[in-house]
């Protein structure tokens, strides 16, 4: 091979044989990828060009169509005037029910699962293994075989219906894969670090604060990440555990295009559904790296 | 150990047990109590309200005896053959492609991954509108003069579940090719140069080495895929209500309208003891062959 030639001054070629830029492989590769991109981003395309039309033009056109007479009423309309049930003030209502159930819910589920990944890292205690395997297990358990007695549980303690029964839904489904994501994380750091600050008599929450949270930043990215996405994607849970003015975005918005009143306003939908996926969209193009790391390291581990 | 010094193990490590809590509960009252709880319900006759009232196995007999439960069934199953089939399939070889050195690989991958950030909700209605016979896809192609293009997957009762099929890998192909990626980018450079200096073709090199060797990540992929699929709910929700009439329904469905809107609790309850059977059926052979030998998690 000519990687062998190992003394330049002969003047021979040397190193790898550089590759043609219009190979049959290389065009057969990018063609394949690029086919395949188009048809991932058409859906994306198709519903910013159809929230961009207006009725008339629909109605004449087909869904692939660009947009010719551009307008922004549906936007506005799914914003502010889109009707669900009694309702009219829009998808506005759904969004500000989505963001008061997605804060605490992010706040509450990390505090929780960082302190038990803690806990189950640098503190075991009897049983605590048991308890976390339960904890695996119950990750693949329906949510369908919990529901009906969680809404029990949470009407005895007054909480159904209200935005906190569904934080706490949250938190406790978040719970498994997130306590993972920290435990794995902070079983990583060495263990040295941890023993020198018992020998310095530091406490458990003293330890927690001082040395685990400072170096375990860029897991709680992670970690917000992937709830901020999730939580805000839910649907089953907004459905079951709120009340038709708490609903969140999701559920509002399916109420809104599939209600089976009135005339079908596709556009006025399709600009609804962005401003519903916009949120997880843009945590998605800013997080880049980090987002597909949460997914993979929660995903693999799991 | 003496009896005396029980209570001193009790008090230790005080902290992380208070700490510890949420998690001690989540486990035993949520996994575990209210999977029990609802299992042991599935054997009354609740309707409006849970009562224990044993009927024995009679919700049972009326589930399998009941249409839309069968079609559920056989949705369930043709929806996760395809699923899984696909996914790994189309997985891949995306994820084959994105590892041949190329240029904009970043750009690639983000494409193929940003439907897994959207929402089910927001996956079916799109699909919802571009399979639209009216407007989409079957409108396009009658357009270019083929008149009598019929695919309307949507309205037609029998091939209904494949529109929801094709939504639902448009969302999760990209997860399992990122997976698939992290999994051949995890092997060994050397075995690449081996196989060159034996000469043998790039795609036997992943089918007859690389593959085999990802034996963890085709399994944690199954996994992931296998209990997405019991779950399906907001996809057909969104695109589909579970029609034309009840030819795209799912379990998962049929347990929420049977709880919450039939007042039909018991149905409820022993529809969704058979999900959690399934998932057993496919989850204790996994975890005992991955963590019954060997004692760690």
């Amino acid at each position: 091979m000519s990687e062998t030639v190992s003394d330049p001054g002969l003047g021979e070629p040397f190193g790898p044989k550089p590759r043609k830029r219009f190979s049959r492989r290389n065009i057969f590769i990018y063609g394949t990828l690029i086919f395949v991109s188009l048809y991932y981003l058409l859906p994306l395309y198709v519903m910013v060009a159809t929230s961009l039309k207006g009725m008339p033009e629909i109605r004449l056109g087909n869904v692939f169509a660009p947009p010719v007479d551009i307008t922004f009423a549906p936007w506005v309309k799914a914003w502010a005037e889109a009707c669900t049930g009694l309702n009219c003030d829009g998808l506005s209502r759904g969004f500000w029910n989505s963001v008061r159930i997605t804060v605490p819910s992010v706040v509450v589920s990390i505090i929780i699962a960082s302190v038990n990944g803690y806990a189950l890292a640098n503190w075991r205690f009897k049983g605590s293994d048991t308890f976390f395997t339960i904890l695996i297990v119950g990750a693949f358990i329906p949510y369908q075989v919990m529901i009906y007695p969680i809404v029990i549980v949470l009407r005895e303690i007054g909480l159904y219906g209200s935005i906190w029964g569904l934080v706490i839904v949250h938190s406790i489904f978040g719970m498994p894969i997130l306590t993972l994501l920290f435990r794995n994380y902070f079983t990583s750091i060495p263990e040295e670090l941890f023993k020198a600050a018992r020998v310095d008599g530091a406490s458990f929450w003293g330890i927690y604060f001082k040395i685990m949270l400072p170096m375990a930043l860029p897991i709680f990215v992670v970690a917000i990440i992937l709830q901020v996405t999730g939580i805000w994607n839910d649907f089953l849970f907004g459905v079951i555990y709120t009340k038709p003015d708490t609903y969140p975005m999701t559920v509002q918005l399916n109420n809104i295009v599939n209600s089976v009143q009135g005339v079908k306003e596709y556009n006025v939908n399709m600009a609804a559904t962005i401003l519903t996926g916009i949120v997880p969209l843009v945590i998605y193009f800013i997080s880049g790296k980090l987002f597909v790391r949460g997914i993979a390291e929660g995903a693999v581990k799991g | 150990m003496s009896a005396g010094k029980r209570p001193v193990q009790l008090w230790r490590n005080l902290s992380a047990k208070i700490a510890a809590i949420p998690m001690i509960l989540t486990a035993l009252v949520i996994f575990v109590g209210c999977s029990l709880w609802t299992v042991f319900y599935s054997f009354t006759n609740s309707k409006l309200l849970p009562k224990v009232k044993f009927v024995g196995l009679n919700q049972y007999e009326r589930l399998w005896s009941t249409n839309r439960w069968l079609i559920s069934i056989e949705n369930l199953v043709i929806y996760g053959i395809c699923t899984l089939i696909f996914s790994l399939l189309i997985g891949f070889l995306l994820a084959a492609l994105l590892d041949q050195k190329i240029r904009f690989e970043n750009t690639f991958r983000s494409i193929l991954l940003y439907p897994f950030a959207l929402s089910f909700i927001v996956t079916g209605l799109v699909w919802q509108w571009v399979l639209n016979p009216q407007f989409g896809i079957q409108k396009i192609i009658r357009d270019l003069g083929f008149e009598n293009f019929a695919f309307d997957p949507l309205y037609n009762p029998d091939i209904v579940i494949y529109g929801v099929l094709i939504a639902g890998l448009w969302q999760g192909t990209g997860l399992i090719m990122c997976l698939m990626l992290a999994g051949i980018r995890g092997i060994d450079q050397e075995i690449w140069k081996a196989a060159r200096i034996d000469g043998i073709q790039t795609w036997k090199t992943y089918v007859f080495i690389v593959i085999p060797m990802m034996r963890p990540v085709f399994i944690t992929s199954l996994v992931i895929i296998a209990s997405g699929i019991v779950r399906v709910y907001d996809l057909v929700v969104a695109q589909t209500g579970g029609g034309p009439g009840i030819a795209s329904e799912v379990p998962a469905k049929y347990v929420y309208d049977y709880m919450f809107q039939n007042q039909n609790l018991g149905q409820g309850f022993a529809a969704s003891t058979m999900m959690l059977l399934t998932v057993a059926i496919v989850i204790v052979p996994w975890a005992y062959l991955e963590f019954g030998s060997k004692k760690h998690v």
